[in-house]
């Protein structure tokens, strides 16, 4: 979907791709399945021989010698026909049970490595593509694979070796006729690729169109509210039909290509028996000589006829394995998809700096602990002399002329510098749009700066793990997401070994305490879709107190009370001090009382710093900030 | 419930139709074709070419038109299965559309997106089998026993016998893995979800740095589907042994009866050549069953599938338009008489309870009150986007009730608190408030809305394109634009739920200007934690755990020494400092 003029493509090399996926994983397993495949085609194959024996060997002379002159040679070949057909039956039962778990055991690799790539995706992944079209590689995608792999894939081996021991059957009795069968099969081999071929193109379309169609739903479904308040149901409904309609039409054209692929097969094996029928009566008819792998002689009736037989049952396993084209072309075009999204580039990290737990040894030097001190340095190893030194965790933020735009035509922000001393308390303030959010998207490198510095204690963060860079930063956002689970779990996601006492705790910290209490199960209720069922400062509320419980020496507060009326925010912001208290803070919000109170104010006006000072000497400067409160007091 | 999914096929019946006629056309010719050339081996005497030809023609023809029917019947399938797939999905679609909250969290979102993908290609897969194979295959199984019959009837009963038992070890089968695969489908959905909500909240996620913690997670709710799904497999598996086996015996007891038979009778009661026919027809009667059950697997798979979308499609939306409901909003005045309101059920906690309210046509009511206050829920209840539990609201006179659903929300605009703007430029965000608005109207609304001139900056300015959530314009920008987008209804009742949060406090009081100057017969109602945002309402309401606890203008409010007056002092003493 992010280039829609290319039109989607089924790339080259991905059913080898997918071939060396499954071998990756279950390679013993699958020698077993094709092991057994390989025996319950031969159980096939040969019981066919098995009956010619038995009319030749039992049949034949026991009509003029009586039954008792070949009961032996009769026992004889009913038991070998049991003990094969035993074979292929426990070679069937085998393989499609190991068949089974190697399928869903291979949808588990592809969903888990699909979920680990996309959490290790930068934040730009995600601004860039729909959720619901990245919600459709799991679902429709892996489903199309599901197809693949259990039946198709089976069922096409089972069909080439099929047809492999036919030919040779063939050969055994006519080469000539077996070249002319090859001709044909060339005609076959060109009518299956140019059908499979524009089946498979379409149904890249359709799994495209159906991400689409699910991007689609899930938005809707996101703007439910609002779709209802204006009554847009039937523009939503419009716009659903055309997208539906294009599917539609993807989803038959590829389905037709592949559907008609066994009448035509199977009818040029008819005629093909019919041309054989008349080389094999031209044969007989001027005694031609036969060439075989068995004998040479002259052709006769006999192999004619078996000849015919054989070549009827190949077309007819060709055309009965030509019905898994669709569901192949489905697979395929899903597995390029899913391999695609493995394919993306992971988020870049070259950082080398850790962090670490820390003490201070008896001359006061800082080094590395073994556990949880509370205190935390940077282990900073030096490439070029191979020293390490360790920088104590303080939370010294600096921005040394940063310019950043997401894309690179547009610059959002220009020459940033600033200073936070640990512990500092740092407000952003200014019209939307002018960059305070972007700034701290920079501190914690959810996007990399061109140009320019950011220092964390002294350390250029590019040098620092984004693990472990973002491991000592706190932030509350201003969209609050919520996870499926308790209120409790919630909040432990802050820190997940804190203690159901430490998330109780910071709840208080957060004012939050009191609602969760009253809710149906306390901290125990469970919630879903996003907390939908709480009201937004409910949720900013939560997203605070689990803030509280990481205890992170620098916290980012990005419009974190917006929805929190300013009487709650009182009684919050007594909690909010303390949580404030020894470490750095960057606070953005638009009520400027909340950043009275800053050791120093930032003033942006697109992208750029253009006042900077604490309250009182932005105050003093009568500039923006001065207009922007004494606006206040106007309004008044 | 197949009845029920069976209405969606619509147009497409005639293709539903033609399919298996043209596929019973198929099987008839494809039938006559091995007798045929049955004949032509018998003719093969090495000295006639004539015959040979002249069945070779024949032999032809009658492929060609197989050819024939087996195209139109591939392509009619392909048409009428997709077409019932296309069919479904859009009455899942507006079905969902039609839904009310409540539905929607009854199912959640992200099963109702499962649904409409997964669970109907699944039923596409089943129709097209079906409506293909349902006809081919018991065809074929008829001509093929009857064929037996006329050969041997004794020998044709073992075949026979053989259809019983594989029909109840098929149906023991899909008996034990029925009821897994409904366990199954439920934790699918319970695994999509968590892909959804780390799609949704990946700042979050790595802000945390809780990616380790997630796939940990998500590792062990796919391996439990995993688990599952491949214990349910591994049963359906035993579908294909149970039938070589059925085979098998079938036809080691022919050949052993029969070649028994030929022998003691001298070749008299049954030949070798019948034989063989024998076994060929006994194979095509099994592969005829094996297909079924192939079909019976599929349809099993897609049982469970129907069931998820027939119980979208018949869930009745708790919130519907009355039948000849009221289509005139007469004013804008609204009446709250004794509302009481539970979002569920289940839920043990009123969020309102007994509000009684009177408000003028053309008055400013501002709200105030403390997070979970349930100020979003009074308000929700004017535009009926859920109904009371008990008392009635009454909007121009008349019960919400009773309007016509669209009429009423027509002439209510709501901004809500979370705000949403959809993928397309400015201009056409603007115009879901009104269809055929001319571009004057939008600009004007904007101006209104103070996001004419932040427009005006943009290089494309209204043409400018919104991403999809609205990602490229800020909060403050998001919410005036869908300011505008609620005014340009011209409503007689316009709500804000606390939709200026973003936006400075000048441009908040402008906004307030200009709608106290151009719609003053418009009710207002502003919700918003600012003071200075409602303190020159015309009657100000303060709600406190779903209660209306103080009601009055400002000057009375203040007066009382409450929650207001907190309020009000907590925001403006920072400024008394000064």
């Amino acid at each position: 979907m992010a280039d829609k003029n290319k039109g989607p493509e089924m790339k080259k090399g991905t059913f080898s791709r997918l071939m060396k996926y499954i071998f990756a994983h279950y390679s013993w397993k699958i020698m077993i399945v094709l092991f057994c495949i390989v025996i319950s085609a031969i159980s096939t194959v040969v019981a066919t021989v098995f009956l010619q024996r038995l009319i030749d060997e039992v049949i034949t002379p026991g009509i003029t010698s009586g039954f008792d002159a070949v009961r032996d040679q009769f026992m004889m070949i009913i038991s070998l026909m049991i003990l094969i057909h035993t074979a292929g039956v426990i070679g069937s039962f085998t393989y499609t049970r190991i068949m089974a778990g190697v399928t869903q055991g291979i949808l588990k690799h592809f969903r888990t490595d699909m979920f680990n790539k996309m959490e290790m995706l930068p934040i730009k992944y995600f601004d860039t593509h729909a959720h619901g079209d990245i919600m459709s590689t799991y679902t429709n995608d892996t489903d199309a694979i599901r197809q693949l792999i259990g039946q198709s894939l089976p069922m096409m081996f089972q069909t080439i070796l099929s047809v492999t021991s036919m030919v040779i059957m063939m050969l055994c009795y006519s080469i000539w006729l077996t070249i002319a069968v090859g001709v044909m099969s060339i005609s076959i081999v060109y009518v299956t690729k140019k059908f499979a071929g524009a089946s498979a193109k379409y149904m890249m379309v359709q799994q495209e169109t159906l991400a689409e169609e699910e991007g689609f739903i899930e938005e809707m479904m996101n703007g439910q509210k609002v779709v209802k308040v204006f009554c847009h149901e039937e523009e939503s409904k419009e716009e659903f039909k055309k997208i539906n309609e294009k599917l539609f039409e993807a989803g038959r054209t590829a389905n037709a290509n592949g559907n008609v692929l066994m009448p035509i097969l199977h009818n040029i094996g008819n005629i093909m028996y019919v041309l054989l029928a008349l080389i094999g009566g031209l044969m007989v008819y001027f005694q031609a000589p036969n060439i075989s792998l068995v004998e040479n002689g002259v052709v006769t009736i006999g192999i004619i006829v078996s000849f015919l037989n054989m070549s009827r049952q190949l077309s007819q396993t060709i055309g009965q394995a030509s019905m898994q084209v669709p569901m192949i072309a489905m697979g395929l075009a899903g597995a390029t998809r899913v391999f695609d999204l493995l394919d993306q580039e992971p988020e870049f990290d070259e950082g080398y700096v850790t962090l670490v737990y820390a003490r201070r040894n008896e001359k006061g030097e800082l080094e590395e602990a073994p556990s949880r001190t509370g205190l935390w340095a940077w282990k900073h190893p030096h490439k070029a002399d191979g020293t390490v030194t360790y920088v104590e965790l303080k939370g010294r933020v600096e921005l040394e002329h940063v310019d950043f735009g997401y894309v690179p035509e547009k610059m959002v922000l220009h020459d940033i510098s600033l200073y936070a001393k640990p512990g500092q308390k740092i407000a952003f303030v200014g019209a939307t749009g002018a960059g305070k959010t972007t700034i701290t998207n920079l501190i914690n490198r959810f996007y990399d700066i061109p140009d320019g510095k950011i220092r964390y204690d002294g350390i250029n963060i590019n040098k620092i793990k984004k693990h472990d860079l973002r491991h000592s930063l706190g932030i509350v956002l201003q969209d609050v997401n919520l996870f499926t689970g308790t209120v409790m779990d919630n909040i432990r996601y802050g820190r997940l070994v804190a203690t159901d006492e430490e998330c109780i705790e910071a709840a208080k910290l957060a004012n939050a305490h009191g609602f969760i209490e009253r809710l149906p199960d306390g901290y125990q209720t469970m919630l879903t879709g996003n907390g939908a069922s709480l009201s937004q400062g409910q949720r900013q509320l939560i997203s605070i107190a689990r803030a509280a419980v990481a205890n992170h020496p620098v916290m980012i507060l990005d419009e974190a009370t917006s929805s929190i009326d300013t009487r709650t925010e009182a009684l919050v912001s007594d909690g909010m001090d303390n949580l404030m208290k020894g470490r750095t803070v960057f606070v953005i919000a638009h009520r400027l009382s909340t950043v009275r109170n800053s050791n120093a104010i930032m003033v942006l006006d697109h992208g750029r710093i253009i006042e900077r000072g604490d309250h009182d000497d932005l105050i003093d400067q009568k500039g923006v900030y001065y207009q922007l409160y004494t606006g206040a007091f106007e309004l008044e | 419930m197949i009845r029920k999914l069976l209405k969606s096929v619509r147009e497409y019946k005639k293709e539903s139709i033609l399919t298996p006629t043209f596929v019973a056309m198929e099987v008839v010719l494809e039938c006559l074709l091995p007798l045929i050339m049955a004949s032509l081996i018998d003719h093969m005497t090495g000295n006639d070419m004539g015959i040979i030809v002249r069945y070779g023609i024949v032999l032809v023809i009658l492929a060609m038109m197989s050819l024939a029917c087996g195209t139109i019947s591939g392509r009619y399938a392909a048409t009428a299965s997709c077409g019932l797939a296309k069919n479904l999905r859009q009455d899942l679609f507006f079905k969902i559309q039609d839904y009310s909250f409540g539905d929607i969290d009854l199912f959640s979102s992200s099963s109702l997106v499962t649904r409409m993908t997964t669970d109907v290609t699944n039923v596409q897969n089943a129709y097209q089998m079906i409506i293909r194979g349902a006809v081919r295959t018991p065809l074929m199984m008829i001509f093929s026993v009857a064929m037996c019959m006329t050969i041997h009837v004794e020998m044709a009963c073992i075949f026979l016998a053989m259809i019983p038992v594989l029909g109840i070890a098929l149906f023991a089968i899909v008996a034990t893995v029925y009821p897994i695969f409904r366990r199954i489908f439920k934790k699918y959905d319970a695994l999509n979800n968590s892909v959804q909500e780390n799609i949704a909240g990946i700042r979050v996620v790595k802000s945390f740095v809780r990616e380790d913690y997630e796939m940990k997670k998500f590792d062990t709710a796919a391996e439990e589907v995993r688990r599952d799904f491949t214990y349910a497999e591994k049963i359906l598996a035993l579908n294909n042994p149970v039938m070589m086996l059925c085979i098998n015996v079938a036809m080691v007891l022919v050949s052993y009866l029969g070649a028994r038979m030929i022998i003691s009778s001298g070749g008299s009661a049954l030949s070798t050549g019948d034989l063989s026919a024998l076994i060929t027809y006994g194979i095509q009667i099994l592969s005829s069953m094996m297909m079924l059950s192939f079909m019976f697997v599929l349809c099993s798979l897609a049982a469970e599938s129907t069931n998820r979308i027939v119980e979208v499609l018949d869930h009745d939306s708790v919130l519907t338009s009355p039948e000849g409901g009221k289509t005139e909003v007469p004013d804008g005045s609204i009446t709250f008489d004794h509302v009481t309101f539970r979002y569920s059920d289940k839920s043990r906690k009123n969020a309102l309870t007994d509000i009684n309210l009177k408000i003028e046509a053309g008055k400013t009511i501002g709200i105030i009150g403390g997070t979970g206050s349930s100020k979003s829920s009074l308000i929700q209840l004017i535009s009926r986007l859920y109904d009371v539990t008990e008392g009635a609201v009454y909007v121009g006179g008349t019960d919400v009730r009773d309007y016509d659903l669209e009429a009423l929300r027509d002439q209510v605009a709501v901004v809500l608190q979370k705000n949403v703007l959809f993928s397309g430029t400015i201009k056409e965000n603007i115009r879901w408030g009104k269809k055929d608005a001319t571009d004057e109207e939008i600009i004007h609304a904007c101006q209104l809305a103070q996001a004419d001139e932040f427009i005006r900056q943009f290089p494309d300015q209204y043409d400018t394109y919104i991403e999809r959530g609205g990602t490229n314009v800020s909060g403050g920008q998001k919410q005036r634009l869908c300011i505008a987008r609620a005014l340009i209804k011209k409503p007689k009742i316009l709500i804000l739920d606390d939709s200026t949060s973003a936006v400075d406090t000048k441009t908040d009081a402008l906004i307030r200007k200009a709608f106290r100057e151009e719609i003053p017969n418009t009710t207002k109602i502003i919700i918003a934690q600012r003071v200075s945002s409602v303190e020159d309402a015309d009657q100000i309401l303060v709600m406190d755990e779903g209660h209306i606890v103080e009601q009055g203008t400002s000057e009375e409010l203040l007066k009382l020494n409450g929650i207001y007056r907190e309020v009000y002092d907590s925001q403006t003493k920072s400024k008394e400092v000064e």
